[in-house]
């Protein structure tokens, strides 16, 4: 085939634009964060209804002023517990015969980088099995100070969802008996779940390949 | 091969030197002998690493290393449509695909406030998908079980009677694992042609099949020996370790998600709790065959109202802003298109082919707020907790595996038994490590 036969060069590059009219990506990938405008609720009044009002009774009386608010969305209740009562909020809710949550489910963490002060939260699921009931206690920590207390020594079973959390989330649990990573190399920088880190983007060690983050690898113009 | 380091003695072996290491370790003086056990072992179901330190053929201490299948499932969520999180949650536990789809499916309806708006034939194949599910599951740990305390007829029986239910999964959905079967709304796709007929079939062969497997552990000396009083767990140690399932039964609580706080219509079936008081492996055992009886109960309830009451109805939430569009045809190759939907947005309505082009790839919005929905898994209480800004992407999604928490039991019941033990402690917790690394 000779050079002939192939389409010339243009003298100018062909400059494309986004199809439709389209200014920005072009991205209807859902990337772009499309949302309900309705905020969660922030707190609810009495009555909660359902259980949730005997759960309040007989934790609020002793606790008044750890507990920041109460949500009830859902059909589940959250208490929000300031940081350095979490461990007697957690023990009464273990041992108080009208509680009795004998069963903790863990700690998840969440990360809301906008929410100034209150960034960082981990959030517990107790279930009491003696009244078949469920509570979500919600903890949180500026991203400045990231202390929580640890609740190994009133649920042991938080042992290793802790040092999930301080993984993912960078939470240090005070207390912890041996607060490590769990899941990621003991040596890696940053935790991979808050929302800061990205996804992708992080060179991989096979032959210095980097791969990227998915919202950057899409390109429609 | 030694060296000496702060440690003490360091004996490595690169595998054929044997002679060599039992030669070098008999002439130490020292007792007191730290092993490695996995990532890559073929008795710690996948890749779980067991630091185990010996004083002679007693363990005093036992260290689980995990993190080795860590794939950050959680954090490619976020990136995805609620609808593309299945294909995602699927693939954490892989014995039990279901009840991962399940678990977040229930979340992402809570959140979207649907939980009544389900399908009844929808929650009734959840139910008869999960149920079909937890028996292989229960076949697998069962069949690995016997492997690796030497018994290697279980392990073909049980492999041999979970091809029947992956046989019935790929009838059903498609594939044989990471099904991506249960969607927020309802399931993918309804039961194709013939498939009570097969379900019904195996049936009929599977209880007999079952009994076969008992024949031959339950009362075989060698096994016995092998798991009565061995890796004893009683309910203060379960309860406090956040043990579910099995190993929590096998301590005597009758503690079932599926009776003490039903979901999917679970309360509207009739089957037992399965409990032992043994607290130890062998009772483990005996729950996980007991819950295979009762599963094919359920299972045989569940066809009964499919192929009768509720014949005919959506398999999907009628909500047209949730459900997927399109109603897929499960064809000879594989799930596949579907053929009057293509005509109907092809060829006749605009609006029907932007409608499934939005939800297609934008997916639905989840009102912002968070949810914790859990199912009664083959390994415990799998938990999904849900949080959404009130966009089309999930904002957090965290999995509250049932394997991960119970691999914390491995200190508390090898600690102070021989070596040979801790398989058999840790094959009754049953681990999947993709489940408990996700």
């Amino acid at each position: 085939m000779t050079t002939e036969n192939l389409p010339g060069l243009p003298e100018e590059p062909v400059a494309r634009r986004g199809m439709f009219g389209v200014k920005d990506t072009g991205d209807t990938s859902g990337y772009n964060r499309l949302v309900v405008r309705r905020p969660p609720k922030l707190s609810s009044s009495r009555p909660y209804g359902s259980y949730f009002d005997e759960v309040a009774d007989a934790l609020e009386p002793a606790f008044a002023d750890a507990i920041e608010r109460v949500v009830v969305d859902r059909g589940e209740i959250t208490f929000h517990v300031r940081r350095e009562r979490l461990p007697e909020v957690m023990k009464h809710l273990r041992d108080d015969p009208a509680l009795r949550f004998e069963l903790s489910l863990g700690v998840s963490g969440v990360h809301y980088p906008e929410e100034t002060g209150a960034e960082l939260r981990a959030v517990y699921h107790l279930c009491s099995i003696t009244h078949n009931r469920r509570v979500r206690v919600e903890v949180s920590c500026p991203d400045a100070d990231p202390h929580i207390p640890s609740t190994v020594q009133v649920y042991p079973t938080h042992d290793w969802h802790e040092r999930e959390t301080y993984d993912f989330f960078g939470i240090v649990f005070d207390g912890h008996p041996a607060l490590t990573r769990i899941e990621m190399p003991d040596d890696w920088e940053g935790h991979p779940q808050r929302k800061d880190y990205p996804l992708g983007g992080i060179p991989v060690e096979y032959r210095g390949a980097e791969v990227p983050a998915p919202d950057r690898r899409r390109s429609y113009s | 091969m030694s060296t000496t380091e702060t440690e003490g003695r360091i004996y490595d072996v690169a595998g054929q030197d044997w002679d060599e290491l039992v030669k070098t370790v008999s002439e130490s003086a020292e007792e007191r002998l730290v092993v490695n056990m996995g990532p890559q072992h073929p008795s710690t179901h996948g890749v779980l690493r067991l630091v185990l330190t010996l004083d002679g053929e007693t363990v005093t201490e036992a260290r689980t290393v995990i993190g080795y299948l860590h794939t950050g499932i959680e954090k490619n969520m976020e990136y995805r449509t609620w609808t593309q999180g299945v294909t995602f949650v699927t693939r954490m536990d892989y014995l039990a695909p279901i009840f991962n789809e399940t678990a977040y499916c229930m979340g992402v309806e809570k959140l979207l406030g649907i939980t009544d708006r389900i399908p009844d034939r929808a929650q009734a194949l959840r139910v008869l998908t999960m149920e079909l599910t937890r028996i292989s599951s229960h076949l697998v740990a069962i069949a690995t079980f016997g492997l690796e305390l030497g018994a290697t007829t279980p392990m073909l029986f049980g492999f041999r009677e979970r091809e029947m239910v992956l046989d019935l999964m790929e009838y059903i959905t498609g594939l044989r694992m990471n099904m991506a079967y249960v969607r927020p709304g309802g399931v993918s796709v309804d039961l194709p042609a013939g498939a009570v007929d097969k379900i019904g079939e195996f049936l009929k062969i599977m209880p007999g099949r079952i009994k076969e497997m008992r024949k031959l552990l339950d009362a075989n000396p060698v096994y016995t020996r092998r798991t009565k009083d061995v890796a004893y767990l009683d309910l203060t140690g379960c309860m406090a370790l956040g043990i579910t399932g099995p190993m929590l039964r096998a301590a005597g609580l009758p503690w079932d998600l599926r009776k003490s706080q039903p979901y999917c219509g679970y309360e509207t079936y009739e089957f037992e709790v399965a409990t032992q008081n043994t607290c130890d492996v062998y009772g483990r055992y005996l729950v996980r065959m007991a819950e295979m009886e009762e599963s094919l109960k359920i299972v045989e309830q569940a066809l009964d109202r499919l192929s009768g009451p509720l014949k005919g109805g959506p398999v999907m939430i009628e909500d047209k802003k949730i459900g997927w569009p399109s109603q897929l045809a499960l064809g000879p190759d594989g799930l596949g298109n579907s053929p009057d939907h293509i005509a109907h947005i092809m060829g006749s309505s605009m609006e029907a082919l932007i409608h499934h082009f939005k939800l297609v790839t934008e997916g639905f919005r989840v009102p912002a707020g968070q949810a914790y929905a859990s199912v009664e898994s083959p390994r415990g209480e799998l938990g999904a907790h849900v949080v959404s800004d009130g966009g089309t992407r999930p904002y957090r999604v965290h999995f509250r595996d049932p394997s991960f928490t119970n691999l914390q039991a491995v200190p508390a019941t090898c600690e102070g038994g021989m070596v040979a033990d801790v398989i058999s402690a840790v094959a009754s917790i049953d681990p999947v490590m993709g489940g408990v690394d996700r």
